[in-house]
């Protein structure tokens, strides 16, 4: 709680330092030259007040969960941001599970093969994931699968001519599937992997060199052996008993990337033409939308505490000797 | 009668950097059904090492040579799947410190039946009444709220016990102790000792006990083989051994032993530190540490030589020979 006070100063003092007058920047060349027009535009919006009564009014504004109207869409931000966030959290989420999946299952061969070539060919890859910069690889990727071998579609979540899946959770893949339309759902599949593979690279290397020291320390445990003793089979001993006493730091890394899917979508999003968060607040700081930049930082910021939450919430279940304090 | 075991001039390397690095050197023993057998020797002496190999657990890139021969198949040959249905079925093992042997993050319950349910196919039902009567045997208090516990919850000894319980969930034949009472103190460590008599006796369990301690043998063991670095020192029945050792390392070993009887006797410790494998010392490993050393024990590796009923021993010297003649 008192995180998302703390977020919400900054991001208004933030915002309010940059140089650069919002009503000049949203009204246009001709209006902005007109006096009358400036003034009207910034009692609309308050910005004739000073910055701690400004402050105060979003924060009373706030706590009827108004976050105020944007500048640029003359929308309510909330309304906008509602509209966004579905398919942010889609490709999100899709590129975690992406992430995780191939981080954890290469660190754990990776760890298990260690300094076979196995190893070396994966920790290659998963430096290679880490050290590529997300613009030039979306790029790239565009150019071939789209481009050059046309494998995938190319931007935005469906194909002009594909009507959205009803709406339930705005997740188009879920909504489809609930809906019964198979060809939507294929099709949101298909604009989906691509974005959701670049936004994944970063954390797939992060996480496979996690895991496999994390799998690599754990190995050396006694404990192990006595799996090994009991005769059980290597998957078991692997799966069980090690990933098992492995998963505390990946768990922690797991929510610390969350960081990185949020800035990665900014790019990603951009490139792909994709209709979510990351266009949404770049469009916002470019245009000086305050109310709109400010509501975007809450809303990461509310994202983040709560997988933080989540990640702690987890170590408990993983581990019982962690008490929930 | 033969034996469960019979363990054939087994040799054991480890990969290190410098090359393989022998640990075990031409050891060989017999271990009888519902017999205690005891395996001691210093730390580094490679008792462990030994056991290890039985079970197939050496670290990657050890090699073993010479055979142990149990029901008729040698352990050192067999293929990794078969090897697989050997461990906690015929030979299982508890180890030194229980408080790192038992997973910290999975239940009793799961540690103690997930090998019977695999090896044995039981079901969950069949495994849990299983497991609370293994838990039972052991004298575990409240074997039903045991199972739902971790093994931080509960003590040194019943970690050990829990351990036992669950070398014992397949009904091996022979179960390897490495050093079960270490860990523990004074008080808990004759309680698992105990234990470990009674089953052996009631399953007719041969039990391998590998410990430092002679003190532990002499109450425990059948017969006893002395281990200094990698190779067989003196062997034979405890009795034997124990009351009249001929091998100086062994005598020397009984010297350093405190006795409860006597307060007042003066421990003689063995001087030097024990050869290490990186620098194992040439001729009789033994040499630089004894008191009764000639120049040829620096030069000739002493062979086992069988001395009164059924003992064996490998020292040239004898410096012990009156002794066993008084």
């Amino acid at each position: 709680m008192f995180l998302c006070l703390g977020v919400s100063v900054m991001a208004f003092v933030l915002t309010t330092v940059v140089p650069g007058d919002p009503a000049v920047a949203n009204l246009g060349d001709r209006a902005s030259s007109d006096p009358t027009a400036v003034r009207l535009y910034r009692e609309h919006f308050g910005l004739d007040k000073p910055l701690p009564v400004q402050y105060f009014v979003y924060l009373g504004n706030l706590l009827h969960g108004d976050l105020g109207e944007s500048e640029q869409s003359r929308r309510a931000v909330r309304i906008d941001l509602a509209e966004y966030i579905p398919a942010t959290a889609e490709l999100a989420i899709t590129s975690m599970v992406l992430a995780l999946l191939l981080g954890v299952t290469l660190g754990v061969i990776a760890a298990l093969r260690r300094n076979r070539l196995t190893d070396q060919v994966i920790r290659v890859v998963s430096l290679g994931g880490m050290s590529t910069p997300q613009f030039w690889l979306a790029l790239v990727a565009l150019y071939v699968f789209f481009y050059k071998l046309n494998w995938v579609p190319g931007a935005g979540r469906l194909d002009a001519i594909v009507l959205p899946p009803p709406h339930v959770t705005g997740l188009f893949s879920i909504d489809a599937l609930a809906a019964g339309q198979l060809d939507v759902f294929l099709n949101t599949v298909q604009h989906l992997i691509l974005p959701a593979c670049v936004l994944a690279a970063f954390n797939m290397g992060l996480f496979t060199r996690f895991t496999r020291s994390a799998v690599l320390e754990v190995l050396e445990n006694d404990y192990v052996r006595t799996a090994r003793a009991k005769g059980l089979p290597e998957v078991t001993v692997v799966f069980r008993h090690v990933l098992r006493a492995a998963s505390p730091p990946i768990v922690t890394v797991v929510g610390l990337a969350f960081g990185n899917v949020m800035t990665g979508t900014v790019l990603v999003e951009n490139i792909f033409s994709w209709p979510g968060i990351g266009q949404y607040s770049y469009r916002s700081a470019t245009g000086l939308d305050l109310t709109a930049i400010v509501g975007v930082m809450l809303f990461v910021a509310i994202v983040y505490i709560l997988v933080n939450m989540v990640v702690d919430i987890l170590y408990a279940v993983i581990d019982p000797r962690v008490g929930l304090a | 009668m033969t034996p469960l075991l019979s363990v054939r001039d087994l040799h054991v390397w480890l990969d290190t950097a410098r090359g393989p690095l022998s640990i075990v050197d031409g050891v060989s023993f017999d271990v009888g059904e519902g017999q205690v057998f005891g395996l001691a020797g210093e730390s580094g002496s490679g008792k462990t090492i030994t056991a290890l190999a039985l079970l197939g657990l050496l670290p990657a890139g050890a090699r073993t040579g010479g055979v142990a021969i149990m029901a008729g198949r040698d352990l050192l040959a067999m293929r990794t799947s078969e090897r697989r249905r050997t461990r906690g079925r015929e030979i299982a093992m508890v180890f030194q410190d229980p408080t790192s042997s038992l997973h910290p993050m999975l239940t009793i319950e799961r540690q103690l039946t997930e090998h019977l349910r695999y090896q044995l196919g039981l079901s969950g039902k069949e495994a849990h009444l299983r497991a609370v009567a293994l838990l039972t045997e052991v004298r575990m208090p409240d074997p039903e709220a045991a199972m739902r516990g971790y093994p931080h919850q509960f003590s040194g000894g019943m970690r050990q016990r829990i351990q036992i319980a669950i070398g014992l969930a397949c009904e091996p034949r022979l179960l390897i102790a490495d050093e079960p009472t270490t860990a523990l103190d004074v008080t808990v460590q004759a309680g698992i000792l105990r234990l470990l008599r009674r089953l052996c006796k009631e399953k007719n369990l041969a039990v391998i006990l590998i410990t430092h301690d002679l003190g532990v043998l002499s109450a425990l063991a059948d017969s006893i083989t002395v281990m200094y670095a990698g190779r067989v020192a003196e062997s034979g029945p405890t009795s034997q051994v124990m009351g009249h050792a001929r091998h100086p390392y062994t005598r020397g070993l009984i010297d350093a032993l405190p006795h409860p009887e006597a307060p007042d006797r003066v421990l003689i410790p063995i001087a030097g530190d024990p050869a290490s494998p990186e620098s194992r010392p040439s001729g009789c490993a033994f040499h630089p540490r004894c008191r009764y050393s000639r120049p040829s024990c620096q030069i000739a590796i002493p062979p086992l030589i069988p001395i009164d009923d059924g003992r064996e021993m490998a020292c040239p010297v004898d410096p012990f020979m009156a002794s066993v003649a008084r």
